[in-house]
């Protein structure tokens, strides 16, 4: 080999909503960022193994439906009885899989690498949940959705993760290919409010 | 022109507020307030349309949405129009444009006139009767000629510029109708701290009330309880008004969906704003206060313009401060004519004559009209009326127990009827509850629900302001109990009755329940006197009879044979007369006819509406991989592939700056790839991660292959049945770890194969410790394929021996390139020596850009889906979805050799042990060579053994793959053709539509058949 | 559009859902055993009643979970819905959603 890897230029990281975001308009009622880059995982399992899995993490995995817990800048989504999301914003994902494989050896239960599969939106502000029930048909009232609740759900007709942080403040996950068609109905949906 | 037909005061519209607007080109001017019908009525225009069939002139019948006549065109420019508004829900905005339709050259003289000539000849079913022979003519002829002339307005032939948005929202009780009803139901509903959403597709909300000049509630004027109620629910945080909005539909699950329409009567449109915005409620309970319609009497000649609903001129006389014209004579079978006649009086307007259809005239509103002088004649029907463009005369006659006396015309320029009120049981009858037939009411009216929904006021035949609004109270009290209490859409049996809770005191003239149904008799030619039942439809009680005569009995065969009720106001107007008519020609009682069902939409809904945002580039998903825009900047053709933008070839300017065709361009790829080296982007593919102690034994289950021997570190192409025994999907799968599978699928059937592994995982083997995980999205593929492929890549990649020995033919290692971490795999779908580069999706691009760049020494060429097809097909691989249709075994598609035979079970594998499914004449997979080699044979053509066998010929099988190949110098076909390969070497034809192409069945490898090439 | 109780995830509209067929019936355990007929009536016979329907529903996009559900094919309106593997409810056939 002539030359090795190692002596070229680190190569950046791309994200499909950077030309959309950066276009973006400022509407004071509702917001749109782009989230950064974070480390996610696929935590699947028996319940043996649930425990060790969340203490890895630094994280206990939710037992109740559709909700999430948090510390120290770490989520722990609970996507189905068997099934959570740990999410790192602006982290690598292997030290964690490592540690979590070594919290969990024996114990069955899988676990996979996503980080890349998804990207974040932030849509936040007093008319987010107008904004969001233009293509989701979730009731999004507190009552109904409260902070701390998360879900797949759909968003027209893409699968969405979404997440309430507050009041007004949601976060969708969405699969890289589907995140500039979610992005552009938010976009329209918002349209009204400029 | 003037407003000359407003009357001095009152109303309320807004006489500080004049505008203008132009109906049919001429200008007139009208006020905020106004809708397109009252203004034009208050300008003493009443011609306002040509009717359906035969073109007879039209004026507007009522005030309201029931309205089947006044249908106009309304446009803001040549792409903002729309057809088929009606003038009286048309709100008037300064510089306004209405036309009329369905005329032509004008209103006033229509050529299409003829029509009403020939009108004997053009009886109902005359379509049917008609049109039968010469047995060609309908599709040439006929058809063509009906449809220009049916129809009623055109639709604009521009794509609709206007924004439409939907929106999904829930709510504990949705009121449907603001009348006094509805509002009290609201107001009920918002104390008890419910989400209430009250809509009402008129402008203003307040339905009859509106109307009302002289009625009391609570002490105050109507118009001042209203607007202090109104005051009252806006002030309300848990209370939603929703005006100008329909609630057209009524679906399962109490889903109602509501049309806003946010910016049509806006004479500037605020930018952003959508035209019109779908609310689907989702409501824990609702409450339909949707009021009754006034409907009209079935008398000769009751179409004329000029002839109108006595409540609906009520209206426009107390409401929009509109007289209907100067002499009215009006026409009634119950009191709601008198109360008209009364109103009208003190607007101005000269009541020639009541006739009241009853022989007892009594009461307190004919009595007052009778104090007031006006002339009240008792048993006494309308028995025509004359005039060209406007009634100008009515013939008045006594008509006792069906006997009509001799007739007196009297002039008049207005006549006004009432045939008594219908509740409007559209949106009930929608829920699919059921109506029952109400004697004392004479009407249907809500019977047992299925939805959690209650009706109150007069649309469940209800009457008397004061009860209305008591009615109204309890129900919404109820509904917002109810909903306290929800747990499931499930209804679990009708609402209880609700008891009015509170005293609302209100006075208001009492009409009662009284009425007429059917056609009233007249004694002229039943021949001649066109007595209209359905306007929209030009249905008349003739045309109703001879369905009875000619043997219709069911209502619904009556409504399918005229066509009354079927037009765009779905019998509002019409229904209940058609009953009356057909119960009487058959001898039979009304509820023994019983009532056709009301569907969606209440009124008509525009297409826009339903579309919502889901138009041009976001119709669909277009899902884009992260080296999409590279290939689109190097100016790449793209396919559709599910909802995929794959790149289909990369054409390259030529000789003299020509872009390559398609043809050009493939055969330079695939001689690249094969001479060379050439990169593909295969992100699309699906991924599936397997991983738990049981992945191998699931992986057994669920693939044809046996995968307990598989060593970590090698790579398996897999065959996947449905349980019947058919090739579902493939793809090539990689043992990561012991208890870890990298599993690739086809780029459609990713999301379909996971959810059937999933099936199967978690219904019939929840005991095996394995999960799966879609890593679609999480991989970028670069397909390096080509002999100069291990060259191109080995100075990028880290960690992995590239070496022959070390990484052969059909492996997978975990290293890095150009620092990011990769699975490589040694695979190909080329037939040449090949890899697949699988890196995070985030670096995809850039990794792509450097295999590139590396890969320029030797002329690298990027390929499109056309050429990946070519080559696969030089090799015989086949592509699921292609090559099989569903019905292929793995032995049809030569996959045989996948099938593990010592393997005990697998999804499928029972299936494939039926006889049928090894019958030696099921169709194989085999090539095909055309006999001139230049001849590329058309996919999907059928095969034959002999083209001039007898009709029908024996189809032996069909084309599913055919290119020209570049590098073997000519046409190559993949093909399904029974017992085709003990077909080998024979020859068979394809027969076009011109000439029949000859072939021979080869064996189904063009190129480098032992496969040499594939280690490079 | 159904509102669909997932046993997980609660009401929910039906476009998050996926019909799955008919519910409780298993795969046999050992499909070699049976005849081309028995084999048969596995694949493709099911009981289309008018009535109370047992079926399968799976949340898609949602938790993922296939689930049963008792729908009245009458009146459309569930009634109930259970996790895969526990048995059918005792449940009368008369109808649930419509009295």
């Amino acid at each position: 080999m002539v030359e090795s890897a190692s002596m070229t230029t680190p190569l950046t990281p791309a994200n499909p909503l950077h030309v959309l975001a950066a276009a973006s308009r400022d509407v004071a009622a509702v917001r749109l960022a782009a989230l950064a880059p974070a480390a996610r995982l696929v935590f699947r399992g028996r319940e043996a193994a649930i425990g060790p899995a969340g203490e890895a993490f630094g994280v206990p995995l939710p037992r109740e439906a559709c909700r999430f817990n948090t510390a120290g800048g770490r989520f722990a989504f609970w996507l189905g009885p068997d099934e959570w999301l740990l999410l790192v914003p602006n982290a690598e994902a292997a030290p964690l899989f490592t540690a979590i494989e070594a919290a969990t050896t024996g114990l069955p239960h899988a676990l996979v690498d996503v980080s890349e599969r998804s990207v974040g939106i932030e849509v936040a502000g007093e008319k987010a949940a107008f904004v969001l029930n233009q293509g989701n048909p979730l009731d999004l009232s507190l009552a109904a959705f409260p902070i701390g609740m998360c879900t797949r759900t759909v968003f027209h007709k893409a699968e969405i993760l979404l997440v309430r942080h507050a009041p007004d403040v949601f976060h969708l996950d969405v699969w890289r290919s589907f995140a500039p068609y979610v992005w552009e109905l938010l976009e329209d949906a918002r349209r009204e409010l400029a | 022109m003037t407003n000359r037909f407003r009357t001095a005061s009152g109303g309320r519209i807004d006489r500080a507020a004049p505008l203008s607007f132009r109906f049919d080109g001429q200008t007139f001017s009208g006020f905020k307030g106004d809708t397109l019908a009252s203004a034009l009525i208050a300008n003493g225009v009443h011609l306002v349309g040509r009717s359906f069939k035969y073109h007879r002139p039209r004026g507007l019948l009522s005030a309201g949405s029931d309205e089947p006549n006044a249908l106009v065109n309304v446009a803001r420019d040549a792409a903002r129009a729309a057809p088929n508004l009606r003038a009286t829900q048309v709100e008037v905005y300064e510089g306004l444009k209405a036309e009329s339709q369905n005329r032509w050259p004008s209103l006033a003289f229509d050529a299409g006139a003829v029509n009403d000539l020939a009108s004997p000849f053009l009886p109902s079913g005359f379509y049917y009767k008609t049109f039968m022979w010469p047995a060609g003519a309908w599709k040439r002829f006929y058809e063509p000629k009906i449809r220009a002339m049916a129809g009623l307005g055109v639709a604009p032939t521009l794509p609709d510029p206007d924004r439409y948005t939907q929106n999904h929202v829930h709510c504990d009780v949705l009121v449907v109708g603001a009348g006094p009803a509805g509002l009290a139901a609201a107001l009920a509903a918002a104390e008890s701290g419910a989400r209430v959403i009250l809509c009402d597709e008129q402008a203003e909300l307040g339905g009859s009330l509106l109307s009302e000049t002289t009625a009391t509630i609570e002490g105050q004027p109507a118009a001042d309880w209203l607007a202090a109620t109104l005051a009252t629910l806006a002030g309300k945080d848990n209370v939603t008004l929703l005006p100008r909005t329909t609630a057209f539909g009524y679906y399962p699950h109490n889903l109602v969906a509501l049309a806003e329409r946010v910016t049509e009567h806006l004479a500037v449109p605020g930018a952003g704003l959508p035209r019109e915005r779908l609310w689907q409620v989702r409501a824990k309970e609702v409450v339909l206060a949707a009021g009754a319609l006034e409907r009209p009497l079935v008398f000769p000649e009751n179409d004329r313009p000029g002839v109108l609903l006595a409540d609906s001129g009520r209206t426009y006389a107390n409401r929009y401060g509109a007289k209907v014209g100067e002499r009215a004579v009006i026409f009634t079978a119950c009191d709601a004519g008198y109360r008209t006649a009364l109103d009208l009086k003190a607007a101005g307007v000269t009541i020639v004559a009541v006739a009241d259809l009853r022989t007892e005239v009594s009461g307190e509103l004919p009595a007052r009209a009778l104090a007031a002088g006006i002339d009240v004649r008792p048993s006494t029907v309308l028995v025509g009326t004359k005039g060209r463009l406007r009634v100008s005369s009515a013939q008045f006659a006594k008509a006792r127990n069906g006997e009509v006396g001799p007739t007196e015309t009297i002039a008049c320029d207005t006549v006004l009827m009432s045939g008594g009120f219908t509740p409007s049981v559209h949106l009930f009858s929608q829920s699919r509850g059921k109506l029952v037939w109400d004697g004392a009411a004479g009407a249907y009216l809500p019977g047992t629900s299925v939805e959690r929904e209650r009706s109150a006021g007069s649309c469940r035949g209800v009457y008397g302001l004061q009860r209305v609004l008591e009615d109204g109270y309890a129900q919404g009290e109820a509904a917002a109990r109810a909903a306290a209490t929800f747990t499931s859409p499930a209804r679990g049996a009708t609402p209880a009755p609700a008891t009015p809770s509170r005293t609302i005191p209100a006075s208001a003239d009492d009409l009662g329940t009284a009425g007429f149904i059917g056609a009233t008799p007249h004694g002229r030619n039943p021949a001649l006197a066109k007595a209209f039942v359905d306007w929209q439809n030009d249905v008349t009680s003739k045309d109703i009879l001879l369905a009875t005569r000619e043997g219709f009995r069911s209502i619904e065969h009556v409504k399918r044979y005229t066509t009354t009720g079927m037009a765009t106001d779905q019998g509002k107007t019409s229904n209940m007369n058609t009953l009356g008519i057909v119960s009487e020609a058959l001898d039979t009682p009304v509820p023994k006819i019983g009532l056709t069902t009301f569907r969606p939409p209440f009124t008509p809904t525009t297409f826009g509406l339903f579309a919502g945002a889901a138009r041009g580039d976001v119709f669909d998903p277009l899902r884009k991989t992260a080296i999409h825009d590279w290939a689109a900047e190097q100016g790449a053709a793209f396919e559709d592939v599910g909802n995929w933008k794959r790149a289909l070839y990369f054409p390259r300017a030529g000789a003299g700056g020509r872009m390559e065709d398609m043809h050009a361009a493939v055969a330079r790829e695939c001689k690249a790839v094969r001479a060379s080296v050439g990169m593909f982007d295969a992100s699309t593919l699906g991924k599936i991660e397997i991983v738990g102690p049981d992945a191998a034994e699931f992986m057994n289950r669920m693939y044809t292959n046996a995968w307990a021997k598989l060593e970590p570190g090698r790579l398996r192409y897999g065959v996947m049945l449905r349980e019947d025994g058919f090739v579902m999907d493939d793809g090539v799968v990689g043992r990561m770890a012991s208890d870890r599978f990298h599993v690739t699928t086809t780029t459609g059937g990713a999301p379909r194969v996971l959810a059937h592994m999933e099936d199967y995982l978690q219904t019939e083997w929840p005991d095996l410790d394995v999960w799966l995980t879609s890593t679609t999205e999480q991989w970028s593929v670069i397909a390096v394929q080509g002999p100069k492929a291990r060259e191109v890549i080995a100075p990028l990649i880290e960690g992995i021996d590239l070496s022959k020995e070390g990484f052969p033919h059909m492996c997978v290692r975990e290293g890095t390139i150009l620092g990011v971490p990769t699975r490589l795999f040694s695979v190909s779908f080329t037939g040449e020596l090949g890899f697949e580069i699988n890196v995070p999706s985030a670096y995809g691009r850039a990794v792509w850009e450097a295999v590139h760049a590396a890969g320029e020494r030797f002329g690298i060429t990027p390929y499109g889906t056309e050429t990946m097809h070519v080559l696969r097909a030089e090799k015989g691989y086949i592509i699921v979805g292609q090559e099989t249709d569903g019905t292929a075994t793995p032995d049809d598609a030569n996959l045989g050799w996948a099938v593990g035979k010592a393997k005990k079970d697998f999804v499928g594998k029972r299936s494939l042990a039926r006889a049928a499914m090894s019958a030696p004449d099921r169709r194989q997979l085999v090539g095909l060579k055309t006999t001139d080699p230049a001849v590329v044979l058309e996919e999907g053509a059928q095969i034959v053994a002999d083209p001039s066998a007898p009709v029908p010929v024996p189809m032996l099988g069909f084309v599913t793959s055919s290119y020209h190949s570049a590098v073997l110098g000519r046409s190559i076909a993949l093909a399904m053709v029974k017992g085709g390969r003990a077909r080998i070497g024979t020859k068979l034809m394809v027969p076009m539509p011109t000439h029949a192409i000859e072939v021979e069945v080869v064996e189904p490898v063009f190129y480098d058949p032992k496969g040499d090439r594939l280690n490079g | 559009m159904l509102i669909i109780t997932c046993p997980w995830c609660g009401a929910r509209p039906e476009v998050e859902f996926r019909y799955g067929g008919e519910a409780h019936i298993a795969r046999p355990a050992d499909p070699s055993a049976l005849t081309d007929q028995e084999w048969a009536d596995f694949l493709y016979n099911r009981t289309n009643p008018k009535g109370l329907h047992a079926e399968r529903w799976r949340h898609m996009h949602g938790c993922g979970r296939y689930f049963n559900a008792l729908r009245d094919t009458v009146s459309d309106f569930f009634v109930t819905t259970y996790k895969a593997g526990e048995p059918r409810p005792d449940i009368d056939g008369s109808s649930g959603g419509n009295p």
